[in-house]
């Protein structure tokens, strides 16, 4: 068991999530919580109202055929912030694909977000990739790949490089439970022990990969507990407990940027929505499960934990809403108007220069009458 | 000059690059101290140390996974995988990661990682160090393949390699690692990527190979010399980008075409090249285009000599396409 009271424990991988806030928003009793400064405070509220009312609205175009695709964090926004917050800019985030709030936290706009979705004229990434594949260099944030667990060794080897280059910079990686029953997983966090890699590992549990229960993908009494054989820490933080997620945060970047080696982070959390808009998870799974969830909410307990310092009012909640929602909708609509990127793009940056057969195939393509547009951006 | 085998090229090359620029690193299995189990990294560890040349976990993935990393940190990481065999669980990090970063990025993050690997039979390894799976990275847009088949271009192509910004696949003929030997000019210079070269002039047909089967065509087109016959060979050097201008070049004034490669028959890169010929210059042929290739069989241990292209084979190859 954890001892209660301790700052941030790093060292073990208990099966008691290590946590600050209770439900109610209150300090645990004996737990000390990471400083956070007012307006910081109010800026990771605003971040999780953001995420939450993205995807609710992204969802809702999905369903009008507006949008070929479409995934959800609810409940897990807290995973996204409270790691995001604890880096420097010169950090690097090798995203899976449920954490748009470290793209919001860094500065990535909702218009780029929205252009990504809708693969259109200005998509950061010119329409390469489907809905929710962000990449933004500009962030130090790596661009998003769909096979789970890929990201790991990259993320060992770019904290490799940093070290290599005598720089205090370190990577931070997402990846899901699901994720972590892959050889990529155990490739990646071998290599990052091995070479005292400033890399901090970041699952979220969140239960479910797909309509895979958490209990399906390892007999181990924790994804935390692994890291012991990787010769670095572990630990397990609830996950929607915005403040235990930075304290477990503040103290793995510390070990990273003193040269002390990787660490691996897991939060546990619950996906409360499907895997995608593609998912329905009522066909295998309890609805009184993600309904139990809601008392653990990480929005509502960051909202009351504001409340007890006086930070939080009706009045300032509505006009984060007004505002998102005011930016969100420009995007939308903008989105929406803007044309496909131009179809000769489509051979630029396969090479850094276009090789002869691909200036053939793009003259062919050229030639050739317009294919008809695809319906819903996808 | 000095007449050094292609290992002491790469090594060379390897070396000269490191000196020049700061951000190239090696690493893989064995290649720090003990200096690689062909030797083609000696030395390096003693200059450049640890932190530039290091010995990795055995996990290929992990190799090439690490390497992207280190590339997207703004390194230029040459990884080495021990043999082109072993290359399949790095396949994923190969073809969908390396190969897609700056697309998938929309040209945001570039790859710049090289990786070397020794591949192809004859050296009495079997089924898992004998493999030439050049096609599978050759049909992966993204990457550049490039395979040398003499110490001269060893040093230059992998020099190119290194300073180009895609990722490149460099296979290593490793049966003519130490037996090709040849004058290699010891300070810098580079053999564009892209450009194939005529190792013989011909006139009667064309013979299109690359790496260890240059030498097995060289010598087929000396034993058909003797009985009158008259081909050009062409080295290809670089399978992508192709010279498909020197291919075609030289398709068009002989008329006839074959195509030497170790791995199996079925879709490997003759097959590619059989097509781009039939497209561009069918008009000009005169003959069957004839691949000689590895048989569609796993690569056997004991009946290698069999299994691989021989000079006897491609010289009959050759007077066969000749008098069709």
């Amino acid at each position: 068991m954890l001892a209660k009271g301790q700052p941030a424990p790093i060292a073990g991988a208990d099966d008691e999530p290590f946590s600050i806030l209770a439900d109610d928003g209150t300090i645990r009793p004996g737990t000390r919580a990471p400083e956070i400064p007012d307006e910081v405070a109010r800026r990771l509220y605003r971040g999780m109202l953001q995420v939450r009312l993205v995807d609710d609205r992204m969802m809702k175009l999905q369903r009008q055929g507006r949008l070929g695709f479409a995934m959800s964090s609810l409940g897990e926004e807290a995973t996204h912030f409270g790691a995001a917050y604890t880096l420097r800019d010169s950090d690097w985030i090798f995203p899976s694909y449920r954490e748009p709030g470290v793209f919001f936290w860094r500065g990535y706009t909702l218009k780029d977000y929205v252009n990504q979705l809708h693969g259109n004229a200005e998509d950061p990434i010119k329409g390469r990739q489907m809905p929710v594949h962000h990449s933004a260099n500009w962030l130090n944030i790596v661009s998003i790949s769909s096979p789970v667990g890929t990201q790991i060794p990259q993320a060992a080897g770019l904290a490799m490089a940093a070290r290599i280059s005598k720089k205090d910079d370190c990577a931070l990686v997402f990846f899901g439970e699901g994720t972590a029953s892959t050889g990529q997983f155990h490739v990646g966090l071998n290599f990052a022990g091995v070479f005292k890699a400033p890399c901090i590992f970041f699952c979220r549990n969140n239960g479910w990969a797909i309509s895979t229960p958490g209990n399906k993908q390892t007999a181990a009494r924790s994804i935390a507990i692994k890291a012991l054989a990787y010769g670095m820490p572990g630990i397990r933080v609830d996950g929607n407990d915005l403040l235990a997620v930075i304290a477990v945060m503040q103290d793995a970047v510390a070990r990273a940027r003193a040269g002390e080696g990787p660490t691996l982070i897991e939060a546990v959390t619950y996906r409360r929505g499907g895997h995608s808009s593609s998912d329905d998870p009522s066909v295998y799974r309890d609805p009184a499960e993600p309904k139990q969830w809601e008392a653990k909410d990480p929005l509502e307990r960051w909202r009351r934990y504001l409340e007890t310092r006086k930070l939080w009012t009706q009045e300032l909640h509505d006009q984060y809403t007004q505002e998102i929602t005011d930016e969100l909708m420009a995007a939308v609509k903008r989105a929406g108007d803007l044309g496909n990127p131009p179809v000769e793009s489509m051979f630029d940056d396969v090479f850094s220069e276009i090789p002869p057969h691909l200036q053939e195939q793009k003259a062919e393509l050229m030639s050739l009458p317009r294919a008809k547009p695809q319906h819903g951006g996808h | 000059m000095p007449v050094w085998n292609i290992i002491q090229a790469v090594n060379d090359a390897l070396r000269i690059e490191m000196r020049r620029d700061q951000r190239v690193v090696v690493l893989g299995e064995d290649v720090g101290k003990f200096g690689g189990v062909f030797r083609a990294t000696t030395g390096l560890y003693d200059e450049f140390g640890p932190d530039r040349v290091f010995d990795t976990p055995l996990a290929e993935a992990g190799i090439i996974g690490s390497a992207v990393g280190m590339a997207l940190y703004g390194l230029r990481p040459v990884p080495e995988i021990q043999f082109a065999d072993f290359i399949y669980p790095a396949y994923d990090q190969i073809v969908n990661e390396l190969a897609k970063f700056r697309y998938r990025s929309g040209g945001q993050y570039p790859c710049p990682v090289v990786i070397r690997t020794p591949y192809g039979g004859g050296i009495r390894g079997g089924h898992y160090h004998s493999q030439s799976p050049e096609a599978y990275f050759a049909h992966t847009p993204g990457l550049k393949v490039v395979i040398p088949s003499n110490p001269y271009d060893a040093k230059g192509l992998l020099l190119s390699a290194i300073r180009g910004e895609d990722p490149v696949i460099f296979m290593e003929p490793k049966r003519v690692y130490r037996a090709a030997k040849g004058e290699v000019p010891e300070g810098d210079y580079t053999v564009p990527l892209g450009q194939a070269k005529v190792v013989r002039e011909g006139s009667q047909l064309t013979v299109l190979c690359y790496g260890a089967m240059v030498h097995t065509c060289v010598e087929a087109a000396q034993m058909a010399e003797k009985d009158g016959f008259d081909p050009e060979i062409i080295d290809l050097r670089t399978l992508l980008p192709l010279d498909a201008e020197t291919v075609l070049t030289s398709v068009r004034k002989t008329g006839r075409v074959v195509i030497a490669h170790e791995a199996p028959k079925t879709c490997g890169y003759g097959a590619e090249l059989a097509a781009m010929i039939a497209e561009k210059a069918l008009l000009s042929l005169e003959a069957p285009i004839n691949r000689v290739a590895g048989f569609d069989t796993p690569f056997p241990y004991t009946l290698e000599n069999e299994y691989l292209p021989s000079p006897d084979r491609v010289a009959l190859a050759i007077k066969q396409t000749a008098q069709f």
